[in-house]
């Protein structure tokens, strides 16, 4: 039995009017990689941050690191103790290079530590890179990498202290599967008998594949801790959400007859998209797929306005409409649900009903612009119990809901907007298991009462369960829409590879269908225009 | 709004560009500072040919003494603006400190460098206070610096008894300003403080600890925080740091003009803002160079000057001003957008 690293004993964490974790137990042995799972809100990263000093923890719980009681003030002091953290959002520092990145805080000095020793800050920084193969220059700033250099960066922050105990939250949310694969070997290689890794994942595959054991937990309480190896996946998500998930596989129909809602032709940029044609069904969801850089997000944008289109028609119910910005496409009755909805769907300080109404201010206010809070109120309580939206009230702010919740809301204000078209841009991207089937019912709700949906999504099974059609891209052309019975893997990933559209001068043979290729379609989350 | 309006993000398909051209971004993010010193270029040539009266020995003397006091204040807010911050408090700050050297100096009789040095503390300690204010109390750095305005305007006007304190018993106090360090050549010492002074924040911001907390600060508060930077406190520093500038300021005004005039600052934390922004320092946060205030400086003052000199009426100045720094920082806004394509 190796000894404890870090032991944690009724830890209690209470915000403003939140218990956000109940008396919390976990332990992580030295050489041990440990998962932690549990659904958004259930109080991993809370935890994590009262390790690491960030909050403070409610009287009454220990932390014992190496048997010793530790009272962790500060992200500093966390680091001198040996415990170092990558953090689930992006904190590195843009305009600084990565090398003044990594040491933050800890710069090498010369002359009587007046003045910052850049030549041993840049040599100490290549001898690190160099020695976790991390190939990026440590002269480049942050702000020119792409979002998964970035995150290997943050790693290699992190892997810099001399720590014994990495905490990970998420790190592989940007990554594609060979950086995942690069850091799954800097963590292994981390890890000696003297050290210890707790690992934070929503990713189900990667819990299986890296960790020795898996602690869960569920609203903030302590559900238990299982052996990785011997546990099937099935039964940490029912650990996770309190129930086991069977994900139905629904009966896929064709909207034979269903008319055009939104018809497309030859729809293309000056920068990336070309002749993208396709037509949106009533009562239908379609799918967009395709590989990373597809243009799936493109279209969407060019679509309602934001990119601003060289060609094309739109036509919405037979009629041809000028979108030239979003405010047209609403008004022509298409809502875009943008896939980082924080940033784009919603007033993250603002209440439920304040951002419920944004979109439909007009409706609710008078010729002087005066709002009718009744009415906004009235709409509002609907569009809660039609969403089933787990608020406390109407009044409550958005940022204290939880991220499927939070996505109802943006799904509301377009509904509460009476907009035909939908489109859903990585709709559960960041969304836990049991609030993604959620999210799939609403859909299958919405078109039921009528409405279109186009959906884009990096997941492919995620697209093939809902989709009625599915609409394959490769470097900003569509090169197939494929039905419901058409479409299997193999085949979305034959058109996702296509490289030139099938035409009169011949058919292009696409690349072999390798599994390499599918994998990505299926977990590539460094998406179109995810970049920051 | 739901869809994102301003930004033009494209995917990016490459992950890395090749490093090779490390060498283009750098450039590219000097553009702003090329652009200037054009602009400075094509000032110059204008008002050259305009009038015979601009491009003379004295003429020039008289523009870079000009440059002199805006210049010392934008270098020390361009600290505070790197930070993502700003500070309104300059210009009767400065003041404050023209009236404090006048009261230490003249009032109390101290002696001259003791005057002085305590006329730049005072400059720091309205920097402390802003400082404080801003990372301890939390308070906006507008607010903050917009209430340290009206404080330190009050406070001239109350010390000096609103009337101008003269140093022509300190025969010493205005070659701060005026005297000529090299003999013979008739350059204003105050040019070669400014000089030194830029060459001194220059190494502060690119060489020390204080620099780089600076721009990280700006660039990213959370991640600087987590890094285990104590950001309250290098707040403090800064802010006082940068405050020091405004005490120089205060002194090398008040020596050239031989008194402390309590009520002539306001409007100078305007210019000198102008100064620090037509230098490519971004009002965000995370960018900014000496160099480029400078440039800024002197863009802003012969300016000033070249209409001044064509006779260009005082309120047309003005508005010729306004227009030349929305043009600068539509540039840089531009600049910005192609960077990001």
């Amino acid at each position: 039995m190796p000894s404890k690293l870090l032991e944690i004993n009724g830890i209690s964490k209470s915000f403003p009017g939140v218990k956000a974790l109940k008396d919390v137990s976990i332990d992580l042995s030295s050489g041990e990689i440990l998962g932690l799972c549990g659904e958004n809100g259930a109080g991993k990263s809370t935890l994590m941050k009262l390790i690491t000093g960030i909050y403070k923890a409610d009287e009454g719980g220990v932390i014992l690191f190496d048997g010793q009681r530790i009272d962790v003030n500060g992200p500093r002091e966390a680091q001198h103790l040996g415990i170092s953290i990558i953090h689930q959002e992006f904190n590195l520092v843009p305009d600084l290079t990565v090398a003044q990145n990594i040491y933050l805080g800890r710069e090498p000095r010369k002359f009587r530590n007046l003045l910052l020793d850049d030549g041993a800050l840049y040599s100490q920084a290549k001898e690190l890179l160099g020695r976790l193969e991390i190939q990026i220059d440590p002269r480049r700033y942050v702000r020119d990498l792409s979002v998964a250099r970035q995150q290997m960066v943050e790693i290699a922050k992190a892997m810099s202290f001399d720590s014994r105990i990495l905490v990970m939250d998420e790190p592989t949310a940007a990554l594609t599967d060979s950086e995942v694969e690069t850091l799954f070997t800097l963590v292994r290689n981390f890890v000696t008998d003297q050290t210890g890794v707790i690992y934070i994942s929503h990713r189900m595959d990667e819990i299986k594949e890296l960790t020795d054991r898996v602690s869960v937990l569920r609203d903030g309480e302590y559900v238990g801790t299982v052996d990785t190896e011997s546990t099937p996946i099935r039964e940490v998500i029912a650990m996770m959400v309190g129930r086991e998930i069977t994900s139905s596989v629904r009966p896929k129909k064709q909207e034979e007859n269903g008319r055009a809602v939104l018809e497309v032709q030859e729809l293309s940029t000056h920068t990336f998209l070309k002749d993208v044609s396709f037509d949106l069904r009533e009562g239908e969801i379609l799918g967009f797929a395709g590989l990373m850089g597809a243009g799936r997000t493109e279209v969407a944008r060019a679509l309602v306005g934001v990119d601003h289109k060289s060609a094309g028609v739109i036509k919405i119910h037979g009629e041809e409409v000028s979108i030239s910005n979003p405010a047209d496409a609403v008004a022509a009755g298409v809502g875009y649900l943008s896939e980082d909805r924080k940033r784009y769907g919603l007033l993250l300080d603002q209440d439920v009903s304040a951002n419920l109404a944004l979109s439909s201010l007009g409706k609710f206010s008078n010729a002087i612009g005066f709002i009718n809070a009744r009415a906004t109120m009235k709409a509002a309580e609907r569009q809660v119990a039609s969403l089933r939206i787990k608020t406390p009230s109407i009044r409550q702010t958005v940022q204290n809901l939880s991220g499927g919740n939070q996505q109802k809301v943006v799904i509301g204000k377009w509904l509460t907007r009476d907009c035909d078209v939908l489109i859903f841009d990585e709709p559960t991207r960041g969304i836990d298991v049991g609030a993604k089937e959620e999210i799939y019912d609403l859909l299958e709700k919405l078109t039921a009462a009528g409405k279109s949906i186009i959906l884009i999504s990096s997941e492919l099974p995620e697209i093939l369960r809902l989709s009625n059609r599915i609409a394959v891209m490769c470097e900003g052309r569509v090169t197939s829409i494929l039905t419901a019975d058409e479409a299997t893997p193999e085949v979305v990933m034959h058109f996702a590879t296509l490289r030139q559209p099938e035409g009169p001068g011949g058919v292009a043979e696409p690349d072999l269908i390798d599994s390499e290729k599918a994998r990505k379609l299926n977990r590539n989350t460094e998406e179109d225009g995810g970049e920051r | 709004m739901t869809v994102p309006t301003t930004e033009t993000e494209k995917p990016t398909t490459e992950t890395e560009k090749p490093t090779g051209r490390v060498l283009a971004p750098r450039i590219k993010a000097r553009l702003q500072q090329f652009l200037a010193f054009g602009g400075l270029i094509v000032i110059f040539i204008i008002f050259t040919i305009a009038s015979p009266d601009f491009l003379t020995f004295s003429n020039l003397t008289s523009l870079l003494f000009s440059t002199v006091v805006i210049g010392t204040l934008a270098i020390g807010v361009t600290f505070v603006i790197i930070t993502a911050g700003i500070d309104l408090s300059l210009g009767t700050g400065m003041s404050l400190c023209a009236v404090m050297a006048g009261v230490f100096i003249v009032n109390w009789h101290l002696p001259l460098a003791v005057g002085v040095l305590l006329a730049v503390l005072f400059g720091g300690l309205i920097g402390f206070i802003n400082g404080f204010n801003v990372a301890f109390l939390k308070i906006p750095p507008f607010i903050a610096t917009l209430a340290m305005m009206l404080v330190c305007g009050g406070l001239a006007l109350v010390i000096s008894q609103s009337t101008p304190i003269y140093f022509d018993k300190i025969p010493g106090f205005s070659t701060i300003s005026t005297g000529n360090l090299i003999p013979g050549v008739k350059f204003p010492n105050a040019v070669f403080i400014l000089a030194v002074v830029a060459i001194i924040a220059a190494v502060i911001l690119n060489k020390t600890v204080l620099g780089r907390y600076t721009y990280s600060i700006g660039s990213n508060e959370e991640a600087t925080v987590l890094s285990g930077i104590n950001v309250r406190k290098w707040l403090v520093v800064i802010y006082t740091f940068a405050g020091l500038f405004t005490g120089l300021a205060g002194v090398m005004i008040s020596a050239r003009l031989g008194s402390a005039q309590p009520a002539l600052g306001s409007g100078y934390e305007l210019q000198a803002i102008a100064a620090v922004v037509i230098g490519g320092t971004s009002l965000f946060g995370g960018k900014g160079t000496i160099v480029g205030t400078v440039i800024g400086a002197l863009v802003m003052s012969s300016l000033t000057n070249g209409l001044q000199v064509v006779s260009v009426p005082q309120e047309w100045q003005n508005v010729i001003l306004g227009i030349v720094i929305l043009a600068a920082v539509y540039t840089d806004n531009i600049r910005m957008r192609e960077a990001k394509t």
